[in-house]
């Protein structure tokens, strides 16, 4: 073995330990996570608590609660931001709600809400579509401080005009600033529309199904696991959709390289809007 | 040297440099091509359709878990890092490295870390000092960097920076670059698989 492929199979044994370590110690399992993003995370993490070795990171982690999470909100990359791509509202808005109209109650999951953004997007594109009435939508994570964030409906101020323009091209009806209030530097959502989110913490690893659903939408979070993982978890949205139900996934992943493929039809392939058909 | 991939990174001036580079490399070119070419925010398929008229590649933005596929050129996708792994290619929404996402060291630093020495890795122009750091793991790795010359690129301040991280670089217009890795890529019928000997060179 050359030194690198030395340090990189010791690399390797150490990521292993960690991983280990924080799944039988804390219960959360990253065994399953992709390798590349996985890796550069943990590698950061190294670097920011200034440490030497991953191993040293196992270390602290495993005795320090507050390090475990902060390695948590790195490794579940928690990028988000409302009407995050704007084209899926359009097409989620001409697509589906036209068939959501036809329920006279509609769940709809969220998985892996990060800190509730998108979830808080959603509820407005209902709201102003006259639907949020009807509908529920359970907003998860596998972070309770993300959801507990969430849950509170207040960001940063700073961030309102980015969203205004994305709220516009994300085929917005009504005046986005009537939905917050301004409140020194952050921004108050206004509590209607928090009315029917229900906020609450979910393993997409571990946890099992808990309800059934016309819609589910799991945007960029299962491009952070390997494929036997995303294959799982695919598994667990399609028994948790209602027959016809909606499975929105992130404008770069995919339905072609999973075993579930023939289940779903595409209502916007470009959008990466499935309908459950089988 | 066999080499296993070719990754790419460009920024200001990258477009044109990238059509003129891919139209020069023959087709179909045995190894996968992977490429960083910043961008911004929430940009449509526009480059990947350019790319692919100027060049006799098929072109490509990746998607989630996409095969790494020889002689398709693969294209980070705007506001996604690219990364190379054991199950082909991965994305990640993580924060901007050097303001940029996709950024040439995240992809560099996985293609080291996953092909080692197998890399041959090219930075083109642009007004970043992103792909330093990248390059120099793929070098650290056995990997080996060509850089292009800085006084012909549009925006030398990015190949000046990878210069600069490994001194050792070969530098080069794009016309010599083009036939350099053309002669360093020699195609598929001739191609041995790599023997663990081989792969053991510097």
């Amino acid at each position: 073995m050359t030194p690198t492929t030395q340090t990189s199979a010791l690399e390797a044994l150490e990521i292993e330990l960690l991983l280990e370590g924080i799944h039988r110690h804390y219960g959360l399992d990253f065994r399953g996570y992709a390798y590349p993003s996985l890796r550069r995370r943990i590698l950061n993490r190294v670097s920011s608590e200034k440490l030497d070795t991953i191993s040293a990171l196992t270390n602290r982690v495993l005795h320090d609660p507050e390090c475990m999470q902060r390695l948590l909100f790195g490794l579940t990359v928690n990028v988000t931001s409302m009407f995050r791509d704007t084209a899926f509202y359009k097409v989620f808005r001409s697509k589906v709600v036209p068939l959501l109209r036809t329920y006279p109650f509609i769940r709809i999951w969220h998985a892996g809400c990060a800190t509730g953004e998108e979830v808080y997007s959603l509820a407005i594109l209902l709201t102003e579509d006259a639907l949020y009435d009807r509908c529920r939508i359970y907003a998860t994570d596998i972070d309770e401080v993300v959801i507990q964030q969430a849950k509170t409906g207040i960001f940063p101020l700073g961030a309102m005009r980015d969203y205004t323009a994305n709220y516009i091209r994300a085929g917005g009806t009504g005046s986005f600033s009537s939905y917050y209030s301004a409140n020194y530097d952050n921004a108050v959502l206004r509590s209607s529309l928090k009315t029917n989110l229900v906020f609450s913490t979910h393993n997409l690893v571990s946890d099992a199904r808990f309800n059934d659903f016309h819609v589910i939408l799991c945007r960029n979070v299962m491009i952070y696991f390997d494929k036997a993982l995303q294959d799982r978890v695919h598994a667990l949205f399609h028994e948790s959709l209602l027959r016809l139900g909606f499975l929105g996934l992130g404008k770069r992943e995919s339905m072609r390289f999973t075993p579930h493929e023939d289940r779903y039809e595409a209502v916007d392939a470009a959008e990466k809007l499935f309908r459950k058909v089988a | 040297m066999v080499f296993e991939v070719l990754v790419m990174g460009a920024s200001s001036g990258g477009h044109q440099a990238l059509s003129i580079l891919l139209a020069a490399l023959p087709a179909p070119f045995p190894l996968p091509m992977v490429l960083v070419q910043h961008r911004l925010g929430e940009d449509s398929d526009a480059l990947a359709t350019s790319l692919a008229s100027r060049s006799p590649h098929p072109v490509l933005d990746v998607e989630d878990k996409y095969p790494i596929t020889p002689g398709q050129v693969h294209l980070a996708p705007a506001g996604y890092h690219l990364l190379l792994g054991p199950d082909g290619f991965q994305l990640s929404t993580a924060p901007p490295v050097h303001y940029s996402r996709p950024s040439i060291d995240v992809l560099f630093e996985s293609a080291a870390h996953i092909h080692g020495p197998g890399v041959l890795a090219v930075i083109l122009t642009g007004s970043s000092a992103d792909g330093a750091e990248g390059a120099a793991a793929i070098v650290r790795n056995g990997g080996t960097l060509l850089v292009q010359y800085p006084a012909s690129a549009e925006s030398s301040i990015m190949p000046a920076a990878a210069l600069a991280a490994v001194p050792t670089a070969l530098a080069l217009s794009l016309p010599d670059l083009a036939v350099h890795i053309a002669s360093l890529c020699p195609d598929s019928s001739s191609a041995a698989r790599p023997s663990p000997l081989q792969k053991e060179l510097p």
